[in-house]
């Protein structure tokens, strides 16, 4: 088991070289510079930025220098926000998108499950029909449909929740949260039933209920565990999209998290940010999918003693 | 005994007293109540009377972007502007109307010459930490913001100061900068040529003092809340980056006592809707934008709250003069000039009140004129059928129709303008037209190398009030002369106007220039931009102007009439004599 995870930990360094290598001159290649407005500056003075940034050097030069720099968690300044660097940038950013998704990651797991549980008992009786109907048009919605219809709705006519804004209190959580809950929620929905129907279907079900255990006891003790097992799979990508923000979610809610640094970082031509929010998120994925194979083995026996 | 005038300012357009039968087509359910303000009142020196004053005086803006820096000497864009403008205070600031007023200096003198302005500063004039503001903070700050080491955007805009080219170009050191403290409290500025709007410049954040101390202290933290040392209304309290900035009033600032607005929170809103949605939740009481797509409604349900008026910008499209099908075609450039009808764009597509235009230099200027266009006077039936003579003359028919690229930059409004566009020329002309949209960068690019583009999306929006900020784009060798328009009349014109110190003179030569390029139609005029926003009805001292500058110092917030008694009981009471009121402490003297 240690062993599997130190091979797995060693592997996750050439793929980060890989997507650092990548997205590096991926950026590069893209016309434009940090620099351009529609202002145009005097060739003197943006020779000079160049040449601060060192973006007069060979590119080959850049990206041995911003593979150092790294190393030494340096991730440099930001070209655009020009108070801050890209440390800067991201320590503040991910605390706020790490609360909002985290809390969405809650309730799209325990809502999720929930309603796919329950649907999957009830097969194909009414209450599966609905809730499926329902979790269908949760993933086919975008959110830049829902979340102006929920502010709408509970912002402007009930007057029950704030429209926007961040101040880290949790009312101003919960609407954004839920929105960016939704679509995953629906996900884990589908997901869990199709599971459930599929472990209830099973011989060791069939035994446990010929031994006559309540049925309680047979679905939250048997079922449920080995139901989870897809869900945990799906879980690792998509725990790590969500924490790192959605930049829809944050646009219509205002909320400073890193996922609109992804795509204003790209449309600013913001070098380092782009590459900052990207180191993140992929090591992030990387963390997350270590995670889940760790707690695939604990779920599953099976895998466990493959090892 | 004070005076009091019942002023019925006319702040806000459409501002007017609601009509009762204007309800027609409200959705009552939906319709908003905005709450109705008392009418102002002023005293002698224009304050408002404390009794209409609102009782909590805090004023929530929303801002569409986080700015990159609040550095004054390095910050780029509007969002931004509006912040700096209101934390620092440059030599010369502006009134609500957006005319130049007194700022840091109390006043100033301008040589016979045109050349040599000194500025003496106000004696009381001092830092949010108590330290006088001095003529070597102007030096210091004029000279860093020349400072190529500074590497800021805006240091051309100092560009009419005795070496400031050179020293930009870093042929010169910082110390030639031809600004000088003549005393403690006395600026003096050389500069090479005559510019008449060389006051205006200086109310540009690139002219705004810094705090030499706090600068060297910090280094670029300097401008963090607790390090940041401004000479503005107010001082920054707060920043939570991209959610929230807050200022509040700096008592050591030269006029606090006139300081209404006790705090002003900036939030960097981006999308449109968002800013709509918390405006109409009582979040915000000032937006940046109005959604377009909710623009009808708004003026149907909002009316009050609505302001629409001119903007310094123009809104048209560039034909590339270096390429084919353009270069050397004049009658193609006119039949297709002529053959869009600009009221259809303006009142059908865009529907946002922008001022259909035939001109570059935008409309509403209070002291210029645009060159007067013969086609503009003309119907659209008779510009079509000039269009399509125009068009034949260039070797085009319907057999053998021009095919050209529009080019844009992706956003949903100039998509619609190009669409409508290709569709005009289409009907008009038979024009095969391919859209083409890139992303801003890329358009920029593809633009200034001159290489791909035929015609292409361009706008523009002064620098400073002043038509030159938009005819000087079109110098050979301009940057952004990004149709490649190079005519040694034109750039003799432009040295002319530079030197030129009589107004009526320098109006006439700028006004020669704009007909000129009209002439010559190296651009395709759209509109003249507007600026729209909401405003919650309570808020005045503040007026729509072209620069679109909105300084929080002088904006106040006033009662609203439910809340209010009425206003007879307030008029009753600003008319009594002191000695009625046995408490006053004044008569206790007595």
């Amino acid at each position: 088991m240690l062993n599997y995870s130190l091979k797995r930990l060693a592997s996750a360094i050439p793929t980060l070289l890989l997507l650092i290598t990548a997205a590096f001159f991926l950026i590069r290649i893209a016309p434009g510079g940090p620099f351009d407005s529609e202002k145009a500056l005097p060739p003197d003075i943006l020779a000079n930025l160049e040449a601060r940034y060192h973006l007069d050097d060979p590119l080959v030069l850049q990206y041995l220098r911003y593979l150092g720099d790294i190393a030494r968690l340096d991730f440099g300044p930001s070209f655009h926000y020009r108070d801050w660097t890209v440390n800067d940038l991201v320590a503040q950013g991910a605390p706020v998108s790490f609360l909002l998704g985290g809390l969405a990651l809650v309730i799209a797991l325990s809502g999720g499950v929930l309603i796919g549980a329950w649907a999957a008992l009830r097969q194909n009786r009414v209450a599966d029909h609905v809730s499926m109907a329902i979790a269908m048009i949760g993933i086919s919605i975008p959110n830049f449909v829902i979340a102006p219809l929920m502010i709408l709705v509970f912002a402007i006519t009930l007057g029950w929740l704030p429209a926007g804004g961040w101040d880290g209190s949790f009312a101003r959580m919960i609407l954004p949260a839920i929105a960016l809950a939704l679509p995953m929620l629906a996900y884990v929905a589908r997901i869990t039933r199709g599971s459930m129907i599929e472990v209830l279907h099973s011989s060791f079900i069939r035994t446990a209920r010929a031994k006559g255990l309540p049925e309680r006891e047979v679905i939250l003790r048997h079922a449920l565990k080995p139901a989870l097992l897809p869900v945990i799979s799906y879980l690792g990508p998509a725990a790590a999209g969500i924490l790192t923000g959605s930049v829809v979610i944050e646009r219509i809610f205002t909320i400073p998290g890193i996922g609109s640094h992804f795509v204003q970082g790209a449309l600013n031509r913001d070098y380092t940010l782009v590459m900052g929010v990207v180191i993140f998120y992929g090591v992030l994925i990387i963390v997350f999918n270590y995670l889940v194979d760790l707690i695939y083995a604990w779920l599953d026996p099976r895998i466990r003693y493959e090892q | 005994m004070r005076a009091a005038w019942l002023l019925a300012l006319p702040l806000l357009v459409g501002c007017g007293p609601r009509d009762p039968g204007e309800g027609d087509g409200k959705d009552p359910a939906n319709a908003p109540r905005l709450p109705e303000p008392v009418a102002v009142q002023l005293d002698a020196s224009g304050q408002p009377l404390p009794d209409v004053l609102a009782q909590t005086q805090l004023l929530r803006r929303g801002n569409s972007e986080e700015p990159g820096t609040l550095d004054p000497h390095r910050a780029e864009g509007v969002p931004a502007a509006n912040i700096l403008r209101d934390l620092f205070e440059g030599l010369v600031t502006t009134d609500p109307e957006g005319r130049l007023i007194p700022g840091a200096a109390g006043r100033w003198d301008i040589s016979r010459d045109g050349l040599t302005y000194t500025f003496y500063l106000r004696e009381d004039g001092a830092w949010s930490n108590g330290e006088p503001v001095t003529a070597d903070d102007f030096v210091f700050s004029l000279r860093r913001s020349v400072d190529p080491d500074t590497a800021t955007v805006h240091g051309r805009m100092l560009a009419p100061i005795a070496n400031a080219d050179d020293i930009l170009a870093g042929r010169a050191a910082v110390e030639t900068l031809a600004v000088t403290a003549l005393n403690e409290r006395s600026v003096q500025i050389r500069l090479t040529a005559p510019t008449p709007y060389f006051l205006g410049l200086l109310t540009h954040a690139a002219t705004y003092p810094v705090h030499r101390a706090s600068l060297e202290r910090h280094g670029s933290d300097f401008v963090q809340p607790g390090k940041l040392v401004s000479n503005g209304a107010f001082e920054l309290a707060e920043w939570n980056p991209r959610a929230s900035m807050r200022l509040q009033r700096n008592p050591h600032y030269h006029a606090a006592g006139r300081v209404v607005i006790e705090e002003v929170v900036y939030y960097p809103i981006e999308d449109q809707n968002t800013e709509f949605q918390r405006f109409r939740a009582g979040d915000l009481d000032w937006t940046d934008q109005v959604p377009h797509n909710q623009f009808r409604w708004i003026s149907r349900n909002l009316p009050a709250a609505l302001s629409v008026s001119p903007w310094f910008g123009s809104y048209f499209y560039g034909f590339n003069l270096t390429r084919p099908p353009f270069e050397d075609n004049l009658a193609l450039r006119q039949a297709l000039t002529l053959a869009i009808d600009r009221d259809i764009l303006t009142g059908k597509v865009t529907q946002f009140g922008e001022i259909p235009s035939f001109w570059l230099v935008p409309q509403g200027l209070p002291d210029y004129d645009g060159p007067e266009i013969e086609a503009a006077a003309w119907s659209q039936a008779k510009r079509e059928q000039r269009a399509r003579e125009l068009y034949n003359e260039a070797g085009y028919s319907e057999d053998y129709p021009l095919e050209v690229e529009l080019r844009y930059n992706t956003s949903e409004n100039h998509r619609k303008i190009a669409v409508s566009m290709a569709a005009m020329w289409k009907q008009v002309l038979g024009v095969r037209t391919r859209l083409i949209n890139e992303e801003f960068r890329v358009f920029l690019q593809n633009r200034e190398l001159k290489r791909r583009t035929e015609a292409f999306r361009f706008g523009w929006i002064g620098d400073y009030q002043d038509p030159y900020t938009f005819l000087e784009l079109f110098r050979s060798g301009h940057r952004r002369n990004d149709v490649g328009y190079a005519n040694p009349t034109f750039d003799r014109l432009l040295e002319q106007i530079a030197a030129e110190r009589i107004p009526a003179r320098r109006r006439n030569l700028m006004r020669e220039a704009e007909r000129m390029l009209l002439a010559d139609q190296v651009v395709l005029p759209v509109y003249t931009y507007v600026t729209k926003r909401l405003v919650d009805p309570l808020l005045k001292g503040w007026a729509p102007n072209v620069m679109d500058f909105h300084p929080s110092a002088q904006m106040f917030f006033v009662k609203a009439q439910s809340d209010a008694t009425n206003i007879e009981a307030i008029e009753d009471k600003a008319d009594d004599h002191p000695d009625d009121h046995p408490d006053d402490p004044s008569n206790a003297e007595r």
